[in-house]
């Protein structure tokens, strides 16, 4: 997680001054020491931009959170819950997501060790970020395929609560699945002209892991209560 | 040495144009100073509303000139109509709420100053803390816009309960468009307030400069950040709230519009939704949403009072340890409001319980206040006064608490004027004298020069004594029964109350003209105040070593401050007089820490 | 300069002081106070309403005088003054906080359970008389079950203000209905207890009875009940206190307790104005 405190890189002058036992947030800057190596990077405060994304995870998680205990009470509250089957395209977009989380993995770590300098590249770092965003557009696509496929069947937004909820949940996901996109945009552009932190991309894909888990659990979810 | 802390942040240059350095600018002093004028705009807006629905409820039939200019058939002749006084207390309460209480306390001085006293140039990120403004913004423009749309404002009061307010136009004016662009303005205050929490936390943790530790920062900084916390969940609650009850608007979904229902002899057309619902969403974000308002002023008043009194708080980390607990315990309470409400009467056992319990933090908070006073060199000034005037009122407020948590006396008091003097207090009062103290105190540093004291005096003077005589009362007037939201009292055994109606209502109108005072000051002040030193009040933290007042683009001038001691050394011997700035060298005896 | 502070802090004491002791007294004297209770189950709140505000009147006078007496006492000192130590420090007013205030609102809160569960843990008695009292935008209506017992269901499409079918009832097809009374006031014999059935018709509302120490929100959706019993004739208010529109402040309805003989005689006068 964030922050701890220790000291900073020693730089030659020394700090003898006995208040200065306690130090700020330690090391901050872009600089990735250790040539590369991640253990070693670990040791070191991550910048603002990761204490950040947990922020932002954690109050997408509360907004979910909340989406479920209504869905909960709702279904508890009267008789007209009526469920229904999910339309299997869902588990296919499902493994899409997963493996997407998958590629953008691998990808994250080429990223790195090409913009450590570690390795020779052979082919270009940013071939499994592009997979990884195709693999997400596939998702949304196949999202929408589903809702498609349930308005075929006549089953809309207002039908049946259990209903209001599948679109409501799958819509909100797939809102912020697009916002995880052009996070990936961003990391993939900023790659390309050679500007990206490795902050930025650390925290790209740890939003887009979070997406699919959340999907997990929201399949879940619809599907105990579907 | 080469201080690393320099690269934390994305740097951004000084803006050039009048654009980019007092409307979009990225500048956290800016964005402070932009949520303060939101909130001066709105407070009078709200205190404007509560004048003309106090005026209401003494003096029913009366005319009130200018009146139709604001509603197109609210005010046929300037008199207001039943339904026109519940959509004015809906605003009043909402906006009160959300763009004062939540807005000035918190984003505006905590905007202003936790990047300062943690010793950061800015936020992290800067662009998400202009839109947090700029989104808290158009959420006032759209809550402001109910006035001039269809059939007014919605009136069902800032909770809003369903299905009252999910059923659409049929249950009464302003039930249709206006729920819809109240629960919109909502729904965008929460995603700007989600952007503000992140700054300040991101802020709190990662950008403190070199020796500033978490037990070295402020009050005022701890208070900030444990604020920020609760907002982030509980808004994040909140706006999932809001979509539900807009879908039920325009999507004929039914979360929370039950089956069966019957208005003017037609069935509603919806399924099965859960009136309670709401009630849980609504108050899991409610509750927390008060201490949201309080936390930050319990800040102020801690960082102003131990300034004035020129000693440290008995214990620092006592009062840490208790705001957090408060907001820990925020979030146990919620259904303390929905004791009656029909949910399980073992459940409303199971929520009085923390209710009682949170009583205990409270009491230490103010019993550390009070220690703190034993013994001090206190100074009396306005940002004093109005700090120990907070102390007194939270106590007021704080004591009628002690009834409405136990649900076998809410029985009698629930949907009473208790309710309402219990909130007043410690929200209309407390918390906005904890403004007021941070106004009178960090004017100087925000504008280099120093309200007039008089002036502030005599606003104390009346804002203090006036807002007893208001809000003193409601208590008596809940104990004998007086329900709340009725805009006028026709009941046989509400007649022998009504002289105490007109006594509240003509204090209120003293107390509202009296604020004009701290008006004419603030503006006065801006531009003929006598120039402030950059310490006037001979204070630690690191928000008056800036080397300029006020200060600079980027805080400190391109030096980044060292802190070498806690937050509060007053009352040793320094170079300096009784005190050492956080982020001076000279080593002193220290005061340690009351364990 | 310091003497003005001085001489303003001492000011500021004693206002607090008057604030204090002025706000105590019409609580003392009770100048506006609960009515008098009429219920069964209401002197146990009545008894917690009286112990809570002892106790709260004693933290808030206790906490305002020490406020003031130190404002009073440490308001710009002698500038050589030395800065002193509360005696005990802040452990000693945690320890305080928790033992003081920890047991008084525990013990507040047990007891209050205790007249809570009293109210809401105990089932209505087999012999309570049924009522049902529905709530709708802007008025109360009551309707008794008549000789056979039962209420008929209500038929929400049948609802007609108009036709002054207030519950949608089938008094054509529905047996149990031919006989129900509505009725615009509640009326209940003194000394008996009343099961009251709450039925929501459109929003929410509430029913409350300040001489009862009955208060109890109606649930759209949900039919709640909640039994009690008066013990002195008389005629009482019913006001409604969840705000339900633009007629809340007007909505209300009257119950009045008679004797057994009485309300018997109007009950047979309501059914026959059905």
């Amino acid at each position: 997680m964030a922050t701890t405190v220790h000291d900073p890189p020693k730089s030659g002058t020394d700090q003898k001054h006995p208040a200065l036992t306690t130090t700020g947030n330690g090391n901050r800057g872009g600089v990735l020491p250790g040539g590369g190596n991640l253990r070693e990077v670990r040791q070191y405060s991550p910048p603002p931009a990761s204490t950040g994304i947990w922020v932002g995870i954690a109050a997408i998680a509360m907004t979910f959170a909340a989406f479920t205990s209504a869905l909960i009470v709702r279904k508890g509250s009267s008789n007209d819950w009526q469920p229904f089957t999910l339309p299997i395209i869902l588990y296919l977009n499902s493994v899409l997501l997963l493996a997407s989380s998958v590629t953008l993995e691998v990808g994250r770590r080429r990223v790195a060790a090409f913009m450590a300098g570690v390795k020779a590249q052979r082919a270009n770092p940013a071939r499994w970020l592009y997979v990884t965003l195709t693999l997400g557009v596939f998702f949304v696509a196949g999202q929408y395929a589903a809702w498609k496929q349930l308005r075929a069947q006549g089953v809309f937004l207002a039908t049946n609560p259990s209903s209001s909820f599948f679109y409501l949940l799958t819509a909100v996901h797939a809102l912020h699945v697009l916002g995880g996109l052009a996070g990936l945009l961003l990391v993939i552009g900023r790659l390309r002209s050679c500007v990206l932190r490795r902050s930025t991309l650390d925290i790209a894909s740890r939003y887009w892991h979070f997406m699919d888990v959340l999907w997990l659990y929201l399949l879940l979810l619809l599907w105990m209560t579907l | 040495m080469h201080d690393m802390s320099a690269q934390a942040v994305q740097h951004h240059a000084p803006p050039t144009s009048f654009i980019g350095k007092h409307v979009f600018s990225l500048d956290h002093k800016v964005i402070g100073k932009q949520y303060y004028a939101l909130a001066l705009v709105a407070v009078v807006i709200g205190m404007v509303l509560s004048w003309l629905m106090r005026i209401h409820l003494a003096w029913p039939s009366a005319k009130i000139p200018l009146l139709h200019y604001l509603s197109a058939n609210g005010a046929a002749g300037n008199v207001m109509t039943p339904e026109y006084y519940l959509q004015l207390m809906t605003m009043h309460g909402t906006i009160m709420v959300f763009f004062v209480l939540t807005t000035a306390p918190f984003a505006a001085f905590g905007n202003y100053f936790l990047p300062i006293q943690v010793g950061a140039e800015d936020m992290p990120f800067p662009h998400f803390n202009m839109m947090s403004f700029w989104v808290t913004f158009v959420s006032f423009l759209v809550m402001i816009a109910s006035f001039f749309v269809g059939d007014g404002p919605t009136l069902g009061g800032w909770t809003q309960y369903a299905p009252l307010s999910a059923i659409g136009p049929a249950s009464g004016p302003g039930q249709g468009m206006g729920v819809v662009l109240w629960a919109s303005s909502i729904a965008i205050f929460c995603v700007g307030q989600l952007l503000g929490s992140l700054n300040f936390i991101t802020t709190t943790l990662d950008m403190r400069t070199r020796g500033m530790s978490l037990w070295r920062l402020p009050l005022t900084a701890w208070a900030w950040f444990i604020t920020s916390v609760m907002g982030l969940t509980a808004f994040a609650v909140l706006m999932p709230a809001c979509i539900l009850l807009i879908l039920d608007h325009v999507a004929g979904t039914s979360f929370f519009v039950a089956s069966n229902l019957v208005i003017s002899d037609q069935v509603q057309p919806h399924s099965g939704g859960s009136t309670l619902l709401w009630q849980h969403l609504f108050w899991f974000f409610g509750h927390p949403e008060v201490y949201i308002a309080i936390v930050p002023g319990m800040g102020i008043v801690s960082h102003v009072l131990i300034t004035n009194m020129r000693r440290p708080l008995l214990s620092h980390r006592v009062m840490v340890y208790s705001m957090g607990a408060l907001a820990v315990l925020s979030y146990m309470v919620y259904g303390h409001h929905m004791f009656v409400s029909g949910m399980n009467p073992f459940s409303s056992l199971a929520f009085s319980f923390p209710t009682l319990i949170i009583t205990i933090p409270s009491t230490i908070v103010v019993l550390i206040w009070l220690g703190s006073l034993y013994g001090s060199k206190l100074r009396i000034n306005s940002a004093s006064l109005f700090s120990l005037g907070f102390i007194s009122m939270f106590i007021s407020g704080g004591v009628s608490g002690f009834f409405l948590a136990q649900p076998s006396i809410d029985i009698m008091l629930h949907a009473t004027y208790f309710v309402v003097g219990h909130f007043h207090l410690v929200m209309a009062v407390a918390a906005i004298f904890g403004i007021f103290a941070g106004t009178y105190f960090w004017f100087p540093k925000m504008t280099g020069r120093m309200m007039n004291e008089t002036l502030g005096k005599i606003h104390f003077w009346l804002s203090f004594v006036g807002a007893y005589c208001i809000f003193m009362p409601f208590h008596y007037l809940g104990l004998a029964g007086n329900v709340r939201r009725y805009q006028a009292f026709v009941d046989d055994y509400l007649q022998p109350l009504l002289p105490v109606h007109k006594f509240i209502t003509v204090a209120a109108l003293v107390t509202g003209a009296a604020q004009l005072v701290f008006l004419y000051n603030l503006v006065y002040s801006r531009f003929r105040g006598e120039r402030a030193a950059d310490n006037p009040w001979q204070a630690t933290s690191l928000e008056w070593s800036t080397p300029t007042t006020p200060p600079p683009f980027d805080n400190f001038g391109g030096q980044h401050p060292v802190v070498y001691h806690d937050p509060y050394q007053f009352g040793i011997e320094a170079s300096s007089g009784d005190y050492v700035m956080q982020n001076s060298p000279e080593e002193i005896h220290t005061v340690r820490d009351e364990e | 300069m310091a003497a003005k502070g001085r001489t303003m802090g001492r000011i500021f004491a004693v206002t607090i002081l008057v604030i204090a002791i002025g706000s105590a007294i019409p609580i003392l004297r009770h100048t506006w106070w609960m009515p008098q209770d009429i219920s069964t189950h209401g002197a146990p709140i009545d008894e917690q309403m009286s112990e809570t505000m002892a106790e709260a009147g004693i933290c808030f006078l206790a906490s305002q005088i020490l406020l003031a007496a130190f404002i009073w006492k440490f308001s710009n000192p002698k500038p050589d003054s030395k800065i002193k130590t509360f005696p005990g420090g802040a452990s000693g007013l945690v320890i305080a906080a928790f033992l003081l205030v920890g047991t008084e609102v525990l013990a507040l809160g047990a007891f209050g359970a205790k007249a809570w569960a009293k109210i809401y843990f105990t089932p209505a008695a087999a012999n309570a008389l049924p009522v049902q009292a529905q709530a709708g935008q802007f008025a109360f209506y009551f309707r008794y079950p008549g000789p056979d017992g039962k209420f008929g269901p209500i038929h929400p499409d049948m609802v007609s203000e108009a036709n002054q079918n207030f519950y949608g009832i089938d008094i054509n097809n529905d047996q149990d209905a031919k006989d129900d009374i509505v009725t615009a006031e509640m009326a209940i014999p003194v000394n008996r207890e009343v099961n009251l059935l709450m039925h929501s018709k459109d929003v929410g509302h509430s029913f409350f009875v300040p001489e009862l120490r009955v208060q109890q929100d109606f649930v759209p959706g949900l039919d709640v009940a909640i039994h009690f019993t008066a013990t002195k004739i008389g005629r009482y208010e019913i006001v409604c206190t969840q705000l339900c529109g633009l007629g809340h402040y007007n909505m209300k309805a009257y119950l009045s307790v008679m004797s057994q003989q009485d309300y018997d005689d109007w009950l047979k006068k309501e059914a026959a104005l059905q």
